[in-house]
């Protein structure tokens, strides 16, 4: 009884409705408004790194022909591109965007347990992207350092954006995570604390479990960025000796003495890794829903997918140093590193398999976010089929710092959870707009996208076995590589630009449906979760209106036998189900 | 990094071991009435104690990472042992003070003895912010005896453990003063925040203790 | 449906793609088949896996599309298949796993036999060190690194003495002899990479790693550095050239050891006056340059460079190209220099002239010249005084149409394309960023200001 008085209490005491436009739209303490900044902030940015993306394959498939690339703003587009992608547009997107509007609609509550402290973690946020894209314009530019920052080179002047763009990138990082600790703590007490009467864990829908997930291996693994950051800022600032070791760089001596360079890598990874099933966990969650509303049937073996999402988060933290097994790390730890690497790809195949089992004897409706999720068990089995190549130590010896590597995470951490966002957006907009998008324009999307990026990725693996290194600016007369693997470059940056460019249709959607689309149904897939219930679409300032909802059932009553309906929303009480009816599980 | 490892895997087997004994026996597929009894929320807890549980375990995992990395980087070669003032000792012995002064103004908070509240509240507040004086003390000795940030990496260690602790407890002073200024402005409304500070102020002695130690065993 | 028959033809396709694709493994030149063995069994078990996931799925799709009055079937769990999935994976897995935790084991065991090279990395070069005949590595130290002194030895360790000091991009060793790869960085964290070899370490600043290998063909192989290290990483280039035994033995000699090295004579400037006279009918009498005669101002220029230019000359690495008009006439010129030794004196006497800025002769526009030249600054430095440690000599109050048409020959392949011109072959990567002739000139414009 107590969550629920605290649920009514907090209504109560702070959700007096906003009155004005700037309380309602600007310093809105609504979970559903905060989240649409964070999702409309995050996706603008994500919009820049594409822009940098597509400036840095002008340069790889067609090198020396555009003078205003340099290798110094190569680097620095490389290193911005990398860092906007992972943290402030996925991490934020999912957690910040997914993560606020879903938590409170999907499990019956008002809205997050401490709505001021959400607003705060928004803008807490928007400064850190501003710092970031700040350091475009101070002298010296953006640091040019890679997305991983390893020292010493990401504060020595060989690197570009030394003078300042190293201080803002790690000055941006640290101001990131205090806005997700504050959004993170959210999170995370309100699925505790908040859920409606009757949603007990186990009936929470799988977005919420990954998005719960994510966010506890999120607070657990940003400190880690935070101490990293924290030293080397001291390092590069007060010549201080955390990582740093003695050297001698472009003919001078700068005063360091015997740091351990792998001790940043160590403490990087720890958070690295991490937080690549941040991005994944909730991608995972979101598609389990999508593939089972769109299939009108269950998720295949709901609580194998629970705990695999508790094994890959709980393993998550014990394989970090599969990105140093070249690092010169004491090579002995390659066995214990390989063989956790190998051991995590058991609960997510799993996962894999549950979805497609999801689709088995299932009842398709092959509509814009169906298709979105299909495509991402496509990339996603691509993807995570090539991590056991990299995962497995003596594979990762010809196969590290190669294209390999990129067309490896970018399948499994940039398309396939872009797939899910996109997804995701189609799948909840009527709900947060109250419009229905164009399907014709969302599904010339997801083909475009689908093949775009498949024809950009497949091909550079095989630059990768070739032995093409990333990072670099250009490969000039290398004797082992033939003319053709330019050749294929520059096809992979036409498909590239062709992605980055065909992504207009989805904003075209955007206008058009905001703007002329036709109002959307309450409920226009027939799902069960609790969001799809709430009495005003888009819902209102507390979701509810005066009665918070009930749960009785788990959110995949799809197809139940002896319905006349395909779908039991979630709040549908238990008695209005014949008794002894047969669960169709196998014992 | 062991030392990191160990402390996440605490955190993280009690969270997972949670979550597991709730979903084991459970066949989430059957609908059933909402069973009150079966339904309490998890922790039957205030909303706020559980934030403040996930803070302080997110700050359990800054601080794990700092001490792996000292004792990582202690095995390098130019590591020079840093003798630590002996003001560090009656340091300990305040902040011990306080947090038994938190926990006393705690006590009177649930006993309802409102009388105590106030004397208890300034009493920690002075004692934390002596605290903090002497730990700026002992910075100034150091200073004074030539033992620099960036003489030595144990000297770059312990001001930057030092002084991240104190951020910490500075963090925690706001929280106090808050508390302080309603109570003296006629609110009663203190027992949660009390209550809250007063876990604070122990962990933040939990977290010297462990560090006070490693240092001084290195 | 079109959903279904796409996945089938994107797991077609890729199947295909990857039968036909001439992109695939270099020629493997080392005894690490066993690390093609392992990618082997790893592309058979997940292409397995890949085909007949989406496979499946793609059936899925098609038998089970939305149809009208069609209902799913209802099935929450089902353990046994759930179990049997697990299981097979699992075994997939360690068929995987198994395979390479046996060949990592081999890689981390160096044979005793092994012959040791140590490869140094800076930013933006490699150079190697051979233990000479005691076997034994004298000690080294980054704060002993200067221009004099570029490994950082010292010079009081006795195992330092005879060890062969390589300053240059390319190391040999001997076919089918084990061989361990000592690696050790300057500065920054770089790789050691040869395609061919399979094998891969970093190196790091204030610590020794390394790898091993037993080359089993003869010939050259680029090392490629596949650490980021900063703005010129990709211009990281060096090479292992593994040589039949006598081959490889006689090319050491020809390098200098420690104790050599530091026995040898500084210039004597009064000697080289003698051999300057050839240069001073086309360099002039003060090294200031004659531009009807196409000789350039070497009065200034730092003594490294104008030995190594001249040593490149000599050995046809520069001055060998047939566009190289001017460059081959410094060819029988440089010829004229017995040995190093006269090369030190005559260099030593250069450094006696006055250092005049000569008059500028090109034009541009100063501005963007400026913008180019940030690139240039990392090597050359930021007033283009010349940075030793970065083997990049002096480019300030040289003369200008000199600078120019360097540019231009490392642009068009002129210069830098001898493969034992290490330091011009970076050039042309760095010439190569500046896209027509107006850049040129704005950017030797820019250094007229300097």
């Amino acid at each position: 009884m107590a969550y629920v008085a605290i649920a009514d209490r907090d209504h109560e005491e702070e959700h007096h409705d906003p009155q004005t436009f700037i309380t309602k739209y600007v310093w809105s303490q609504d979970h559903k408004v905060i989240a649409i900044q964070y999702g409309a902030t995050a996706i603008f940015v994500g919009v820049i790194a594409l822009v940098l993306s597509a400036m840095m394959r002008l340069q790889l498939g067609f090198p020396d022909t555009f003078s205003f690339i340099t290798p110094e703003n190569y680097y620095q587009f490389v290193t911005m591109h990398g860092m906007i992608m992972v943290i402030y547009l996925l991490t934020a997107l999912f957690l910040g965007g997914f993560g606020n509007y879903l938590i409170p609609l999907m499990v019956g509550s008002r809205d997050m347990v401490f709505p001021y402290m959400n607003m705060l973690s928004f803008w807490v946020y928007l400064l850190s992207v501003i710092i970031l894209l700040a350091s475009f314009f101070v002298p010296g530019g953006a640091t040019g350092a890679g997305w991983t920052l390893y020292p010493p080179q990401a504060i020595m002047p060989g690197t570009p954006g030394t003078d300042w763009g190293i201080i803002l990138m790690l000055a941006s990082l640290g101001v990131f995570i205090v806005a997700f600790t504050m959004g993170g703590l959210n999170y995370v007490t309100t699925v505790l604390q908040a859920r409606c009467r009757g949603m007990t864990l186990m009936r929470m829908p799988l977005s919420i479990w990954g998005i719960f997930m994510a966010t506890i291996l999120g607070l657990l693994a940003f400190p880690a960025l935070l101490v990293s950051a924290i030293m080397m800022l001291l390092d590069k600032t007060i010549l201080t000796s955390f990582f740093m070791p003695a050297i001698s760089s472009m003919g001078a001596d700068p005063g360091y003495t015997g740091g351990s360079p792998i001790l940043f890598q160590h403490l990087f990874w720890f958070f690295g890794h991490p937080e690549v099933y941040i991005v994944a966990l909730p991608a995972f969650g979101i598609v389990s829903d999508l593939l089972s509303t769109h299939a009108r049937k269950n998720i295949f073996g709901y609580r194998m997918m629970v705990w695999a999402i508790i094994a890959i988060g709980g393993l998550s933290f014990i394989v970090w140093a599969h990105h140093m097994y070249v690092s010169g790390m004491n090579p002995y730890f390659g066995f214990f590193f390989a063989t956790t690497t190998l051991i995590i790809a058991v609960p997510t195949a799993i996962k894999v398999y549950n979805w497609v089992l999801t689709l088995w004897e299932g009842n398709i409706h092959l509509r814009v976010p169906m298709l979105f999720a299909i495509g991402f068990i496509f990339t996603f089995i691509h993807g995570g089929l090539t991590g056991l190549f990299l995962g497995n130590v003596t594979i990762d010896l010809p196969l590290s710092d190669t294209y390999f590597v990129v067309a490896h995470f970018h399948m499994v951490m940039g398309v396939s959870p872009i797939l899910v966002v996109f997804g995701a957006i189609y799948h909840w907009w009527p709900k947060i707009t109250g419009r229905m998008y164009n399907e014709t324009l969302g599904k010339w999307h997801f083909w475009m996208t689908f093949l775009g990026t498949y024809a950009i990725y497949l091909p550079m693996h095989y630059l990768g076995f070739q032995g093409v290194p990333r990072r670099y600016f250009a490969m000039g007369d290398t004797d082992f590589l033939p003319a053709s693997a330019q050749d294929l470059n520059a096809a992979i940056t036409m498909s590239a630009l062709f992605v980055a460019a065909t992504q207009i249709l989805f904003f075209a959607n955007v206008i058009w449906s905001l703007t002329r689309g036709p109002k959307a149904d309450p409920n226009p897939w027939d799902a069960t979760s609790l969001e799809w219930q709430t009495p005003d679409t888009p819902p209102k300032h507390g979701n509810w209106g005066h009665d918070l909802p009930e749960v009785h059932r788990w959110a995949y009553d799809y197809s139940v036998p002896g319905y006349a309906d395909d779908f039991i929303p979630q709040n549908v009480p238990a008695d209005v189900a014949p008794a002894g009816r047969d669960h169709g599980v196998e014992h | 990094m062991e030392f990191g490892l160990i402390i996440l895997a605490i955190i993280l087997a009690t969270l997972l071991g949670w979550i597991l004994k709730q979903s084991f026996n459970t066949q989430p597929w059957i609908a059933e009435p909402v069973d009150e009894a079966a339904y309490q929320a998890p922790f039957n807890a205030k909303p706020k104690l559980v934030a403040l549980t996930t803070f302080l375990a997110v700050v359990t995992s800054f601080f794990a990472l700092i001490m792996s990395a000292y004792t990582l980087r202690m095995d390098l070669g130019d590591w020079v042992p840093l003798t630590e003032p002996q003001l560090l000792w009656a340091n300990t012995g305040i902040l011990v003070a306080a947090s038994i002064a938190f926990q006393w103004t705690r006590n009177a908070a649930v006993l309802d003895a409102t009388a105590r509240l106030k004397p208890g509240l300034i009493i920690t507040g002075v004692l934390t912010t002596l605290f903090l004086l002497g730990q700026y003390a002992a910075w100034q000795e150091l200073y004074a005896s030539g033992q620099y940030v960036t003489g030595n990496p144990a000297n770059a260690f312990f001001f930057l453990m030092t002084g991240l602790h104190a951020v910490h407890i500075l963090g925690g002073m706001y929280v106090w003063a808050r508390a302080t200024q309603r109570l003296f402005g006629g609110s009663d409304d203190v027992e949660q925040s009390i209550e809250l500070c007063t876990i604070y102020w122990h962990f933040l002695l939990l977290v010297w203790l462990v560090m006070f130690g490693l240092l001084l065993s290195t | 449906m079109p959903l279904a028959v796409v996945l089938v033809l994107l797991v077609v396709g890729s199947i295909v793609f990857h039968l036909l694709s001439p992109w695939t493994f270099t020629d493997l030149a080392s005894n690490w088949g066993m690390v093609d063995f392992t990618v082997d069994i790893t592309l058979y078990v997940t292409g397995f896996v890949f085909v007949a996931v989406n496979l499946f799925m793609a059936y899925s799709v098609i038998k089970f599309r939305h149809k009208k009055g069609a209902r799913s079937t209802y099935e929450p769990e089902n353990k046994k298949l759930e179990t049997w999935l697990t299981a097979l994976t699992a075994v997939g897995v360690a068929a995987m796993l198994t395979p390479g935790l046996f060949v990592w084991a081999k890689f981390v065991e160096v044979p005793e036999e092994a012959h040791v090279v140590e490869a140094i990395g800076q930013q933006w070069h490699w150079t190697f060190r051979y233990p000479g005949d005691d076997g034994k590595f004298g000690e080294v130290d980054a704060e002993r690194i200067s221009g004099d002194n570029p490994f950082g030895m010292d010079p009081d360790d006795p195992n330092g003495q005879d060890d062969v000091l390589v300053y240059g991009a390319e190391a040999h060793i001997p076919v089918d002899k084990p061989v361990k790869f000592l690696l050790r960085s300057k500065d920054v964290l770089h790789n050691f990479t040869v395609a061919q070899f399979r094998v891969k370490m970093d190196l790091v600043p204030g610590m020794q790693t390394f790898l091993w290998l037993t080359p089993t063909k003869t010939g050259r192989f680029e090392v490629l550095c596949e650490e980021h290290c900063g703005m010129a990483h990709y211009t990281m280039r060096g090479a292992v050239v593994v040589d039949e035994l006598d081959d490889y033995t006689a090319w050491l000699d020809e390098w200098p050891t420690y104790a050599e090295l530091n026995a040898t004579p500084a210039g004597d400037a009064v000697a080289g006056a003698a051999q300057y006279a050839v240069c001073a009918s086309c360099h002039g009498q003060q090294g200031e340059g004659v531009a009807a005669l196409n000789a350039p101002k070497i009065a200034g220029q730092d003594a490294w460079y104008l030995k190594r230019q001249l040593l490149n000359y000599q050995n046809g690495s520069r001055g060998t190209h047939e566009d190289d008009v001017y460059g081959r006439q410094m060819v029988p010129m440089s010829m004229t220099l017995a040995n190093e030794g006269a090369i030190d004196n005559v260099v030593a006497h250069i450094q006696t002239f006055p250092d005049t800025k000569p008059a500028s002769t090109i034009e541009g526009d100063v501005a963007n010249g400026e913008r180019l030249y940030a690139v240039c600054a990392y090597c050359h430095g930021k007033n283009g005084e010349g940075i030793q440690a970065m083997n990049a000599p002096r480019t300030a109050s040289m003369t200008d149409w000199y600078i120019e048409r360097q540019l231009q020959n490392f642009k068009d392949g002129i210069r830098g394309s001898h493969l034992k011109d290490y330091y011009g072959f970076q050039m042309r990567f760095m010439a190569n960023t500046l896209h027509d002739e107006q850049a040129i000139k704005d950017l030797v414009a820019y250094i007229n200001t300097l």
